[in-house]
């Protein structure tokens, strides 16, 4: 054991210099104290950092697991799609259903209402998008969107019988005013975007799968 | 407490020394466990046990608050629960198995921390308050353990808390009263359950606050070592930090390395398999054991058979199983010998060696199904644990020549040189 490994400060100034012998503690060291070896860096420093920084790595891996198991666990995350019959639906008529435990609208346009949302120049939208955008091909009178207030997530008011459509004829949100349009856009009000549609398809022309 | 030549906490820059006048907290971590509490220079890898059981403690509260996040306390979810955080939630198989894992490896450094205390004498004084706080922790550990194992609701959790329960039921007169009382109804049901999960949170927490007394307790005379004599001066000592932060975490290092091991190869090999089974009150498995770190006290509980002097088995085998552990409070005062180490106690030394074989035996009696030879050899082995304590280690502390002690720490472990090395001292 060399006294190169150990040539820090000595922290025993009472303890006296014992030369070659034994362990490679402070006070075996030949060095005179706080010089370092002869390229600056002192082994036990290298050896101080690694152990400290690999440590610092396994806590960090450790940390993963405990800060994951928050996340949405395999039984939730399995709820991600479901299958809705729509036959019964007339059109002017909505429904709410539940997906990933939000209400979802689906809603059967009249031809005036689409024609009302189609009417309306871009330019005039917070969040521009059109009727068509926000429906599939060849199923314009199907408005499917989550009943989700884009501004801080209450359910707006429009989808039941006799509700408050608002201003603009689509939803409107009780909480904070915010009108979405007959195609579900915002209009007025403080939310910032229109309402969220989902990822779904068309199983058959009553069978709509959402997620 | 400290010694007189300890370092003292000097902060340098001028926001440590602005926290320092308003709440000296870094002060306290460097007098507790830095530069500024001295320690003996010869503690061997016996002393890394305390701070492994802090981090099983640490592990296991960790651990155990976020088990609480997915589990319900209710007797018809429980189980299934439990199969949710090991199949549904992120990462739930392996906070679940480090946590019951968990268990085991914090009863195991624990008895090796009391092992360290048996054989060094760090139970004596002056460091009588200290064991006394530990045997605290201990009987704490035991109820904590008990509890959480019954949360689970599975056929082991179930007849767990039936059978341990039944335990108070041996008491004259009160004793059925006390343990419906305890079980909320006439046997393990869903009230049972929601108390030990409240309780089993709380425990933790209250352990905690008694290693703070436990730790507080140890820092006024200082730490014990292997050679048992008292420190005499700064050159027996070396300063906690760097010396024993490095001895410490080199040892936590190969703690967590056995942990994983078992962790991740053999996560159920110290539990039972019944234990996946839903809980049934109509059916007690064939084979009922409790959990590995309570075999001796099982074995003593069971070892009484008949009735003596018209008190009944029963009740005399809750007594033993409670009073096993209540002589531990009084051991200090059963040990007269000035001398600490065992080192130096050659009488000693060799019952120390059969008091560890003789819990061993009563260890395997408690797995062992209830049949000879294993009840008549856990009526010997669980007599002698008594005789240990109540008859063997006073006559010991009494006719024991011990071998010549050390003259200091330095002298034991630098040997002729320590003269030089204590001149030295006195002249810096």
């Amino acid at each position: 054991m060399g006294g190169v490994l150990l040539d820090e400060p000595r922290l025993f100034p009472f303890v006296g210099q014992r030369k070659g012998s034994g362990m490679a503690t402070l006070e075996n060291t030949d060095l005179s104290p706080g010089e370092p070896a002869e390229d600056g860096v002192r082994r036990r420093d290298f050896i101080n950092i690694a152990a400290v920084s690999f440590a610092g790595v396994g806590a960090v891996a450790a940390a993963i697991p405990l800060i994951t198991q928050m996340s949405a666990s395999a039984d939730v995350r399995a709820l991600a799609s479901i299958e809705v019959d729509i036959s019964a639906i007339q059109p002017g008529q909505a429904i709410k259903t539940m997906w990933r435990k939000q209400p979802v609208f689906i809603r059967n346009l009249t031809a005036h209402e689409i024609q009302e949302a189609n009417a309306v120049p871009l330019s005039e939208l917070r969040d521009p998008e059109t009727l068509a955008q926000r429906t599939k091909e060849g199923h314009m009178n199907w408005l499917i969107t989550l009943g989700v207030c884009t501004h801080l997530g209450c359910v707006p008011l429009g989808a039941g019988e006799g509700e408050n459509r608002g201003p603009y004829g689509g939803y409107f949100c009780p909480c904070h005013g915010s009108a979405y349009d007959t195609a579900a856009r915002i209009r007025k009000g403080p939310a910032p975007k229109n309402l969220f549609v989902p990822d779904y398809a068309f199983k058959s022309d009553t069978l709509v799968q959402i997620g | 407490m400290s010694f007189p030549w300890a370092a003292q906490y000097t902060p340098k820059h001028p926001l440590m020394r602005w926290i320092d006048e308003k709440l000296p907290l870094p002060r306290l971590v460097y007098n507790a466990v830095g530069g500024g509490y001295p320690v003996p220079r010869n503690l061997n890898y016996f002393w890394n046990f305390g701070v492994l059981a802090g981090a099983a403690l640490a592990i296991q509260i960790i651990t155990g608050v976020v088990l609480a996040m997915h589990y319900a306390a209710n007797a018809d979810i429980a189980f299934n629960s439990v199969e949710h955080i090991m199949r549904d939630v992120n990462s739930g198989w392996m906070i679940r198995y480090a946590h019951s894992t968990g268990a085991s490896f914090f009863f195991i450094v624990v008895y090796l921390h009391i092992f360290r205390g048996l054989y060094y004498g760090s139970y004596k004084a002056p460091r009588e308050m200290v064991w006394l706080l530990g045997v605290v922790i201990f009987l704490l550990m035991m109820a904590t353990a008990f509890m959480g194992y019954v949360l689970p609701w599975g056929q082991m959790s179930f007849w767990g808390a039936q059978v341990i329960t039944g335990f108070f039921s041996a008491i004259p007169l009160v004793g059925e009263p006390i343990r419906e009382w305890l079980l909320g109804g006439f046997a393990p049901d869903n009230a049972t359950l929601n108390r030990f999960f409240s309780l089993h949170y709380l425990l933790p927490f209250v352990i905690a606050g008694v290693i703070v007394l436990h730790i507080w307790a140890l820092h006024i005379p200082g730490s014990n070592n292997p050679t048992g004599v008292d420190v005499k001066g700064p050159q027996d000592t070396v300063p906690f930090h760097p010396y024993y932060t490095a001895k410490d975490g080199f040892g936590l290092g190969v703690f967590l390395i056995c942990f994983s091991l078992v962790l991740f190869f053999a996560p159920n090999a110290l539990g039972h398999p019944d234990n996946y089974i839903q809980a049934n009150p109509l059916s007690t498995p064939a084979h009922i054991v409790p959990e590995w770190y309570f075999w001796p006290f099982y074995a003593i509980l069971r070892s009484f058979t008949v009735n003596f002097f018209w008190i009944p088995a029963k009740l005399w085998g809750v007594m033993a199983m409670f009073g096993s552990i209540a002589l531990l409070f009084v051991l200090p005062w059963l040990d007269n010998s000035p001398v600490r180490s065992a080192t130096y106690r050659p009488l000693y030394k060799k019952f120390f060696w059969l008091l560890v074989i003789d819990v061993l035996v009563l260890g395997l009696c408690g797995v062992k199904p209830v049949e000879e030879p294993w009840v008549r050899l856990s009526q010997f082995a669980a007599a002698y644990y008594f005789a240990h304590f109540l008859i063997i280690l006073p006559i010991i502390s009494w006719i024991e020549r011990p071998l010549p002690l050390p003259g200091s720490i330095s002298e034991a472990v630098l040997g002729g040189d320590a003269e030089n090395v204590a001149s030295s001292g006195q002249a810096a």
